[in-house]
């Protein structure tokens, strides 16, 4: 087993996601089949090799730090599940 | 109107010339759409108001005489791109109400050359799939045979074109989700090369592989498409700023000498035998056409789906991890606090698939696995980035094929994600690597389902792939059969 039903319950509690136990005995199996594969790439010797994060080689892109027109606060919020007063309204974080 | 080719050249003219008008074409594609939707499932949203009027606006254009090539052309658009005042819902439950606050790059493009945008396609929930199965709205049903699989991410925006419910469409194409469905809808489809189209504007799944491309019913199409999406953006850093060429220009049938090269990797024991008939008859025909055939080798092909895999679900855990029901999209509140109310919204807006790859994903980012997973996928994607560009010193384009079977039954592999990612293994190469690859339509099956070639350019060579295919077009019919389970009537 590469992976643990413990370990998958620590990636979920990261990535914000709550699993049911169904899920979580789903996703331990099916994860393990995964990893097993990638796995595979283990067989190549990668060292000294430089790593790719974008194939396409691009400089960092710079601009002239200058204000522009943006949507605006009515259409930024327009999807909101809840807002008030032009802003996002989240549940109580603060006790 | 009963001829099943027509191009959008052809359909250009009879606008200008004012044999027909958009407004009538559009209400023409609107009926057919309305007619055949319930059946085939591809579109999620009909933009009927939002058509007529862009079509009146196209007809009163064309009358000024002051048209572009798709001026009054009713498009179709993957549910992935941003379309302003049009919902939006990139195939997600937690996006089911989500009313795009502007234009993505590539539709604010279409607009402006007078396009009629018909709606929005069906698609695998946040692009992550291959067989248009993870659509939370239920799977696009293949128009060839409606108990197949579409493909996908793409899959309602290449049964729309095989349908003739749309002149052309829009997809994406992170792992070949726009050629893998146009291979099993017998469409023309092609991934540009990363940096060649903006992707402002459109929902991210893995952002140093997703690239936006046109699907049509022939390379000619495609060219035309392509030039007017394609191009420098300034809000999208990652788009490249060198010049956009003429792809019409380059179609000329001519393609003696071309070098196409063979990748010995791809044509190994076990490659179904209708794609190879199919495949080893492409050869034949580029043979006949004066191209020149070279066998070259991409040795590190067999690590590609690892490979992508590690990188794709890394960069979308990251990606979707801005669905948390704070600015948009689905919110679940149960009254236990704000990490709860993510965790529950997540929970309940995303799909099994797209769960599974955040997952995997997010444990591939972890501290202590990065360095084994996420790095060292980087590392290999170098080498088959290399491979590639070491081919490409000795030939031309790469012709493959573009899936390892054709369109397989709707639930055959819905319980098997890795059999499931497989069916990607010819097309995620090309994405890994960062270079343009174009799916054609190169024969059919014995049932009847259509097989599609794939070419393989240099970076920023889309013109010759455009070429190539376009030569192929002019001796065979396969781009211009019907399939039988077809909407339209133009």
């Amino acid at each position: 087993m590469k992976i643990t039903r413990h370990e998958v319950e620590r990636v979920a509690v990261l990535a914000r996601l709550a699993l049911t136990d169904k899920e979580l005995d789903a996703m331990t199996g099916q994860m393990n089949q995964l990893l097993d594969y990638v796995d595979t790439l283990n067989r190549l010797d990668t060292d000294g090799i430089v790593p790719t994060a974008h194939a396409v080689p691009v400089e960092n892109a710079f601009r002239d730090d200058v204000v522009r027109p943006s949507i605006g606060s009515e259409r930024a919020l327009m999807n909101a599940p809840a807002a008030a007063d032009n802003y996002f309204r989240v549940p109580k974080i603060i006790e | 109107m009963s001829s099943t080719s027509l191009t959008i050249r052809a359909l250009h003219d009879k606008l200008i010339s004012s044999e027909i008008t958009s407004r009538q074409l559009t209400e023409s594609f609107l009926q057919e759409i309305g007619a055949t939707n319930d059946a085939l499932n591809i579109y999620l949203t009909i933009c009927r108001d939002e058509a007529l009027a862009m079509a009146d606006a196209a007809d009163r254009r064309i009358e000024k005489g002051d048209a572009d090539i798709l001026t009054g052309i009713p498009l179709a658009l993957k549910d992935i791109f941003l379309s302003e005042g049009v919902r939006t819902t990139c195939g997600s439950q937690i996006l089911e109400n989500f009313i795009a606050p502007y234009d993505s790059t590539a539709v604010a493009r279409l607009k402006e050359r007078g396009a009629v945008l018909l709606g929005k396609l069906n698609m695998d929930e946040f692009a992550m799939g291959s067989s248009n199965e993870n659509s939370a709205f239920g799977a696009a049903r293949n128009p060839w045979d409606t108990s197949c699989v579409t493909g996908g991410s793409s899959g309602g925006s290449a049964a729309a074109v095989a349908a003739r419910m749309a002149m052309a469409t829009l997809g994406t194409d992170t792992g070949g989700s726009i050629r893998q469905p146009a291979s099993h809808c017998g469409v023309v489809g092609l991934k540009p090369t990363y940096g060649r189209v903006s992707r402002y504007g459109v929902i991210a799944y893995a952002s140093s592989l997703d690239q936006v491309g046109p699907m049509t019913r022939s390379v000619e199409d495609c060219a035309i498409m392509l030039g007017a999406i394609a191009g420098y953006d300034p809000l999208d850093s990652t788009s490249i700023d060198t010049l956009v060429p003429d792809y019409c220009a380059g179609l000329i049938g001519d393609i003696k000498g071309v070098r196409i090269g063979l990748p010995k990797e791809y044509f190994v024991d076990g490659l179904d035998p209708e794609v190879k008939r199919v495949i080893d008859a492409t050869i034949a025909t580029y043979t006949d056409l004066g191209a020149q055939m070279v066998e070259v080798s991409l040795p590190h092909t067999d690590y590609a789906v690892a490979c992508y895999y590690l990188i794709a679900t890394a960069e979308a855990s990251s990606n979707l991890a801005r669905y948390d029901g704070v600015r948009f999209g689905k919110r679940v509140d149960k009254g236990d606090g704000l990490i709860e109310m993510y965790r529950q919204s997540r929970a309940a807006g995303f799909g099994a698939e797209v769960k599974r790859r955040i997952m995997l994903g997010t444990y591939a980012l972890s501290s202590g696995y990065y360095d084994a997973y996420y790095l060292k996928a980087q590392k290999v994607r170098t080498l088959i980035r290399q491979d590639f560009l070491a081919a490409f010193e000795k030939v031309d384009v790469i012709l493959t094929p573009v899936a390892p079977t054709p369109a397989f039954p709707l639930g055959e592999k819905t319980n098997d994600p890795l059999q499931m990612y497989l069916s990607d293994i010819f097309t995620i190469p090309a994405n890994l690597a960062g270079t343009c690859a174009m799916s054609l339509p190169a024969g059919f099956s014995d049932a009847g389902l259509p097989i599609g070639q794939q070419l393989i350019g240099k970076p920023f060579a889309e013109a010759s792939l455009l070429k190539i295919g376009h030569a192929f077009e002019q001796v065979t019919d396969w781009h211009s059969r019907q399939a039988p389970n077809c909407g339209g009537t133009i």
